[in-house]
């Protein structure tokens, strides 16, 4: 028997899980706003001070006139933002993730959110894999803290190719948006021509034991796991959150019923995030068992990626444990 | 230059300093009603909010959100009922809405709500708290310009507000755009919530502070009706930079026992003292949207 199936359609043909190319999301979101650039000269990007490291740089030299340095000033650059998109343009605010939604959240609750503002908030850098700089600059509560926002819609793409028609898509929205990614080269291995289908999960690959529900970089160390799993003969059903607000509720109510459990993976805390997002949902319209993957409560610290996901407890081989206890509590 | 958009309403200062009192008699009265709400700031700017919306701002009351008109932002939210007072006489929305302040589904929220969620015409964005206006402002203004648009921008802001530091991020991004249709008006009363200004936090040298931060300053006083409207005209000229009225206010201006004490800020007037109040501002020609004492 076969434990794994997957849905050609999400993923790209050919994907060598074993050497995948790799790509920065951050570039996926830098080549987006290049081409958002040719054909809408409404949208428009703040600068503040990191755009080589947001990739903003490559708009900033394709149309400078639509480019707004505010400087180290991120309260401000959302205050910009919401004033740009007062005359009629769709901005782009990008910083890095904590700098983006910790340092300026009041500017965020009522200048976007609360008011409703076309302001694409862009957030870089995200998670434990910004490593060696540290706890500071680890941005591990932002999907929580921009989730409970009124009006606000969270997405967190998972690689190059998502991050770009995440962004584009947007756009197509007039609302506020805080969109997730990170600095470091990951896989890429999503279908480019798969639409982006803003609300609606994707289900990568089908299984009945168990749903992992991931998000962004954990998608990837959930295929992993889906490998280790598949010697033990479990089978699991992958769904890809990319949207965390509003939530495909449906898809995990079904994954309930299908597979009577749920594990959680996000590169985030779990209070507050998609591990949150998931449980309130089951809670009230399906209560299943729930495993969550996910930063315990706690702040990282300076060392590589890969030692951090070990040491915190979310690599693929977590994954893969959780899963495995999500199963013996199910009744 | 806007064909399409009306003003002045009024030219002459006495026509528009008794509307300021008229104005003034509104808060009183909206104040009364509600029962909750901020009394000094209002009436300290009730002149300034004259000048702009009866003589000097491009704006069509009757379609608000033309593209012609001038955009005003209202960095200092708690200021409101001086706001709602003025757009309800100049025909934004009914008198008899001004009964609503405060209450509960109604769209003057104590401080300006959003647009899109509460429709007040006139509103363009939420304030409320501190410091946010004068980044919008700039940001409308940077996208004004590159869109072409000859609109200016103004943006109030209180004094005690000052110590916010986004308004200085503000500030150094407007400089360094040069943001020459956009204007900051101080409402510089020297009262906060808790004191005076300079008990709380020293702010002087105030206008030294914006002209180092790139601002073209006027100092003018801001109950001097010929005086503010000749210094919007002029701060409207500046090229190259920014410019950024320092208009010296009392807070709770025409009421004697309001007048510069900060423990006005954030209280309503009761009935005794909002007779008082009524009293020292005479009854004008434009009359009231309603007999408080009357209809108790």
């Amino acid at each position: 028997m076969n434990y794994i199936h997957k849905f050609e359609n999400f993923l790209i043909e050919d994907l060598d899980l074993a050497k995948p190319e790799l790509k920065e999301t951050r570039r996926g979101f830098g080549d987006a706003l290049v081409e958002l650039g040719k054909s809408n000269p409404d949208v428009v990007v703040l600068g503040g001070d990191v755009s080589g490291s947001v990739r903003t740089d490559m708009f900033r030299d394709a149309y400078p006139d639509r480019f707004f340095s505010v400087g180290i000033a991120e309260q401000d650059m959302m205050g910009t933002a919401a004033g740009l998109a007062l005359a009629g343009k769709i901005p782009f605010a990008s910083t890095y993730g904590e700098f983006a939604t910790g340092r300026p959240f009041d500017q965020i609750r009522q200048s976007i959110a609360y008011s409703v503002m076309n302001v694409k908030i862009c957030a870089s850098h995200c998670g434990f894999t910004v490593g060696p700089d540290g706890a500071t600059h680890q941005s591990l509560e932002d999907v929580g803290i921009m989730r409970i926002l009124p009006h606000m819609n969270v997405i967190t793409p998972v690689d190059y190719n998502q991050t770009y028609r995440a962004i584009i898509e947007c756009t197509k929205v007039n609302e506020p948006f805080y969109i997730r990614f990170y600095r470091d080269n990951s896989p890429n291995y999503t279908n480019p021509n798969a639409p982006f289908k803003f609300g609606k999960a994707d289900t990568l690959y089908e299984g009945s034991d168990c749903t992992i529900i991931a998000s962004g970089l954990m998608v990837w160390e959930s295929m992993m796991a889906l490998e280790m799993l598949a010697k033990d003969k479990i089978s699991v059903r992958l769904i890809n959150m990319h949207t965390i607000k509003p939530i495909d509720r449906d898809a995990i109510v079904k994954a309930a019923k299908d597979t009577g459990c749920i594990v959680t993976c996000e590169d985030h805390q779990k209070i507050g995030g998609l591990g949150g997002a998931v449980a309130e949902v089951l809670a009230q319209e399906y209560p299943a068992p729930v495993e969550f993957i996910g930063a315990s409560d706690t702040f990282g610290e300076s060392g590589k990626a890969a030692e951090l996901y070990e040491k915190y407890g979310i690599s693929s081989r977590h994954i893969a444990e959780a899963v495995k206890r999500a199963i013996k509590r199910k009744k | 230059m806007f064909p399409n958009l009306k003003n002045p309403v009024f030219t002459d200062i006495d026509d528009l300093n008794e509307m300021a009192r008229q104005i003034r008699r509104d808060i009183i009265n909206m104040l009364l009603i509600s029962k909750s709400g901020h009394s000094g700031g209002p009436l300290g700017l009730a002149d300034i909010f004259t000048a702009l919306y009866f003589n000097k701002l491009n704006l069509l009351p009757e379609d608000p959100y033309n593209a012609e008109r001038d955009f005003v932002f209202l960095s200092i939210g708690h200021v409101a009922p001086v706001w709602y007072a003025t757009l309800s006489r100049r025909g934004y929305f009914p008198l008899d809405e001004l009964t609503t302040l405060r209450k509960v589904n109604g769209r003057l929220q104590g401080h300006p709500a959003p647009l899109k969620t509460h429709g007040l015409p006139g509103v363009e964005i939420a304030s409320g708290a501190l410091g946010q206006g004068l980044s919008i402002a700039v940001g409308t203004a940077l996208g004004l310009r590159l869109s072409g648009e000859p609109n200016h921008v103004y943006c109030i802001c209180g004094d005690g507000e000052l110590a916010e530091g986004q308004i200085w991020e503000a500030a150094m991004t407007a400089h360094h755009h040069k943001t020459d249709n956009l204007t900051v008006i101080v409402d510089r009363n020297h009262c906060q919530i808790d004191n005076r200004t300079e008990n709380v936090q020293v702010l002087e040298p105030l206008a030294d502070k914006w002209k180092a931060f790139g601002f073209e300053v006027f100092e003018i006083d801001g109950h001097n009706m010929k005086e503010v409207l000749e210094t919007i005209d002029a701060a409207k000229k500046v090229k190259g930079k920014p410019s950024c009225i320092i208009a010296y206010t009392k807070m709770g201006r025409g009421v004697s026992f309001m007048e510069d004490n900060y423990k006005w800020h954030g209280v309503p007037p009761n009935d005794e003292q909002g007779k008082i109040a009524l009293s020292e501002l005479p009854a004008t020609k434009y009359g009231d949207f309603v007999d408080y004492y009357k209809e108790k």
